[in-house]
């Protein structure tokens, strides 16, 4: 059966490098870092106090937007830049199913203390639950399916929306069901998007429990140092990309510009432990095989790979084992956008194929920053510091996700 | 007969009621009264959960360890449909996607810091916050909460390694992980999927979810019909789907087959939408439901207006019979959708109905075929059809 070649017609980007496109490829290509201490909520007693944070308009001192309402309004930047670009339908009635890549939202501890003040400082479940009887906000705002809802109305889109988290590789497959369905025939065009806000004080803690994330906190830009000796952790970051997918065909039946195309997706899940990939990396390896294979190319095609490249030990010495796995002696360059702009969690995998559609069509790929001494048992050409102006016919961008959930894409130039 | 065609060849049950299908099956031909605790989150009566024997379905101690209840309920009840489809040995290519809601908190936890916090002016406030959850929170406890984390330990304790996928997004969840299931059935993008969902909602964080807005029913407990509000259960369903080519190819018994499933959301603007959304997905599948006398599995839970407007299109539909388990186990939230297709496809392969759940319930005898409605208690509208496996076609 051969499927439909979906087609990329519009990119949005947030991230701790700018708002939009141009301003993120130009800090990404000139190797500058959105890394800085945290200045939203009190960092005492926090082992790390450093991340990527996008500030966004609505935050006001003392009382920063919740996750929630972070994703969303993030997630709607860049889907308003993605739609602008495409030019597809008309404005509030996009023709195709929404896939948003998010992460779990909560009611969080300032809603929880709010509730407890209007419940006379009684603090128990009970009594915040009876404070919140009337305040249906709480639920709406809070509850899963909540963003998406907000997003389809906005945005117009067909069907239900679809809300999904595959961890770190959440981006990636929301762009993954996206073009599942155009390549099923369900819809011509998907919106597709990543997006994450965990920049509060609880999820830094959470994360910094699990010993996942560096502590250098006293040089912000430093800190993300993905595939170099000295790196000890991933930086938390925020953020959302966008992208409009669309049946060749019909974006150029319409006379839009293909900004390039999402020739393959691969999957493949880990039994092997909650935060860390079998020794052996078959389900890594294995997802980056599908990947080129439902390309329908074989890893000398690709020329250029977005790594996953977190900056914990353990995650970019599975991926190097991965790299020499699928690819052999010669593996292809490789470089991690997270060392500028940091770990963006839910949103990485849908910015990181952003960044990887924009590598092709600059044929320029990003480096990757803090690259001092390298790690003899990485032997990779990881772009060290500097842009570099490269030949990219084809990237594989990865997403390997805690709790085993591994995506790769392999994204073409438009030609 | 298609290849293609989405055999449902497992399920795993776990309720308020107990566990496994067969389980499930007599209690509800029995016509057993639903389990009921009125006391322990008054005002809010809630299905409790039952009391599990770990060790059946999470061999390793230390895999329990690393999990909080949800998370266990869950992973119980998918290695019971992988059982029950006799699947164990595919699940290294098994494809899998989880609804899956919110991880569960450290309720003694939050009660304390907020007790100690709350009036406390905001410069204050926040080093607490911090010291307190820096010490507090146990490290594993993330992982034992998270979303995605349900499929990673069914990957864990199970294997199933194909691919994993978790939709968020309460009923719908669950609703649009059978539809996709179905849709890359169909397409041969997989032979073997594990879908379902997990739901506790006796635990504080969940009531304080949906409790907000006044969505619960609060007082003493009442079924489907004469309620206004939901009362949350303990629902965890997974269902094992099949291309029928495969199930024959290693000699699997199928319960049913998925005839159509569709999803849709309305945005609930005006009265009458919900209704409206309902016979719009009707309409796409009508042709496919056989002359016979047609069960509804409804996934009506009491909360307004969805259930009301439920009725109103099941009244113009005018079904042979009609079951509403929600009266029974609670409303099952990510997992109610899969927990009644369980219910559907056992009345298919039983050639037989349950006892009514509700005094609103009608009808009995062998079904044609079921329709399961899915009506989120916020957003979302589905429904599935399901028909004999092997009819004459």
């Amino acid at each position: 059966m051969s499927r439909p070649r979906v087609a990329v017609t519009g990119i949005g980007i947030v991230s701790p490098l700018g708002f939009g496109v141009a301003a993120n490829w130009a800090a990404l290509t000139a190797g500058k870092s959105g890394i800085r201490r945290i200045s939203r909520f009190p960092v005492d007693h926090l082992r790390t106090t450093i991340a990527g944070c996008v500030d966004l308009p609505e935050d006001r001192p003392g009382a920063p937007l919740s996750s929630a309402e972070r994703v969303e309004r993030m997630a709607v930047l860049a889907a308003e830049e993605a739609l602008a670009a495409a030019g597809l339908g008309a404005p509030g009635a996009f023709p195709g199913p929404l896939f948003l890549g998010m992460p779990p939202v909560e009611t969080e501890w300032p809603q929880r203390l709010e509730l407890a003040r209007a419940a006379n400082g009684g603090a128990s479940y009970r009594e915040i639950t009876l404070a919140a009887l009337s305040r249906p906000d709480i639920h709406d705002r809070f509850c899963f399916g909540g963003i998406g809802e907000r997003l389809a109305a906005r945005f117009g889109t067909r069907g239900a929306p679809i809300s999904l988290t595959t961890a770190c590789a959440t981006g990636a497959s929301a762009i993954q069901l996206g073009v599942e369905a155009i390549q099923r025939g369900e819809a011509r065009a998907a919106l597709a998007i990543g997006a994450d806000g965990s920049v509060q004080p609880e999820a830094v803690i959470r994360f910094s429990l699990l010993s996942a994330l560096s502590t250098r906190n006293d040089a912000p830009e430093k800190a993300a140092r993905p595939f170099e000796k000295s790196r000890d952790g991933f930086v938390m970051s925020e953020g959302a990309a966008a992208l409009v997918l669309e049946d060749e065909g019909a974006a150029r039946a319409r006379g839009a510009e293909v900004l390039g195309f999402v020739l393959g997706c691969g999957e493949r899940a880990d039994s092997f432990h909650r935060t860390r990939s079998n020794p052996d990396g078959s389900a890594i390896i294995g997802a980056m095989r599908n990947a080129i294979a439902d390309a329908g190319l074989t890893p000398a095609d690709i020329d250029y790979v977005n790594a996953h490249g977190t900056g914990t030990p353990e995650n970019d010495k599975m991926e190097a084992l991965g790299m020499r796995a699928v690819f052999g002696e010669r593996p292809p360059p490789i470089s991690s956008n997270k060392s500028m702009i940091g770990h963006t969690l839910s949103a990485a995998g849908a910015i990181e194929a952003a960044f990887s559609l924009l590598t092709l069509r600059h044929q320029l790929l990003p480096p990757t920053i803090n690259h001092e001494e390298p790690d003899p048992t990485i032997p990779l050409d990881v772009v060290p510091n500097v842009a570099r102006p490269a030949r990219v016919r084809h990237v594989l961008s990865n997403s390997f996700g805690f709790g085993g959930q591994n995506v790769c894409l392999v994204l073409g130039e438009a030609a | 007969m298609s290849a293609r065609d989405a055999w449902i060849t497992g399920i795993g049950l776990v309720t308020s009621l107990g566990e496994g299908a067969e389980a499930h099956w007599a209690a509800l031909s029995a016509g057993t009264a639903p389990r009921v605790d009125e006391a322990a989150f008054a005002p809010f009566p809630v299905h409790p959960a039952p009391a599990l024997d770990l060790d059946r379905q999470i061999p390793k101690k230390g895999d329990q360890r690393q999990m909080e209840p949800w998370q266990r309920a869950g992973t119980y009840a998918a290695g019971l449909a992988l059982d029950s489809a006799g699947a164990r040995g595919l699940v290294s290519d098994m494809h899998m996607i989880v609804a899956a809601g919110g991880g569960e908190r450290d309720i003694a936890l939050d009660e304390a810091v907020a007790a100690e916090i709350a009036r406390l002016p905001p410069e204050q406030a926040g080093p607490v916050l911090n010291e307190r959850l820096q010490t507090g929170l146990r490290p594993t406890l993330f992982l034992a909460q998270l979303s995605n984390l349900l499929a990673g330990n069914i990957s864990i304790v199970h294997g199933v390694t194909g691919s994993s996928r978790t939709f968020m997004g309460e009923e719908s969840a669950a609703a649009d992980a059978v539809r996709i299931a179905c849709a890359r059935l169909a397409e041969g993008r997989g032979e073997v999927f594990l879908v379902g969902g997990a739901f506790l909602g006796a635990r504080w964080d969940i009531l304080l979810l949906y409790g907000a807005g006044g969505g619960l029913l609060r007082g003493p407990f009442a079924p489907v019909s004469a309620r206004t509000g939901m009362v949350l259960g303990c629902v965890n369903a997974f269902l094992v789907i099949e291309a029928a080519e495969h199930a024959r190819a290693r000699g699997a018994a199928p319960l049913a087959r998925i005839a159509a499933v569709a999803t849709d959301a309305s945005r609930r603007a005006a009265p009458g939408a919900i209704r409206a959304s309902l016979e719009g997905l009707w309409q796409g599948m009508a042709a496919a439901a056989p002359a016979g006398p047609l069960a509804v599995i409804s996934g009506a839970s009491g909360a307004a207006p969805a259930t009301a407007e439920e009725r109103g299109f099941l009244s113009a539909l005018a079904p042979a019979a009609l079951r509403t388990p929600a009266s029974l186990w609670g409303h099952g939230m990510e997992a109610a959708f899969p927990a009644n297709i369980a219910l559907g496809a056992l009345a298919l392969s039983k050639r037989a109905l349950f006892a009514p759940c509700d005094p609103a319930d009608s009808g009995s005898g062998a079904p044609a075929a079921v329709l399961v409605t899915g009506v989120g208690h916020w957003r979302g509208e589905a429904l599935a059809l399901l028909l004999p496996a092997e009819e004459e076609r």
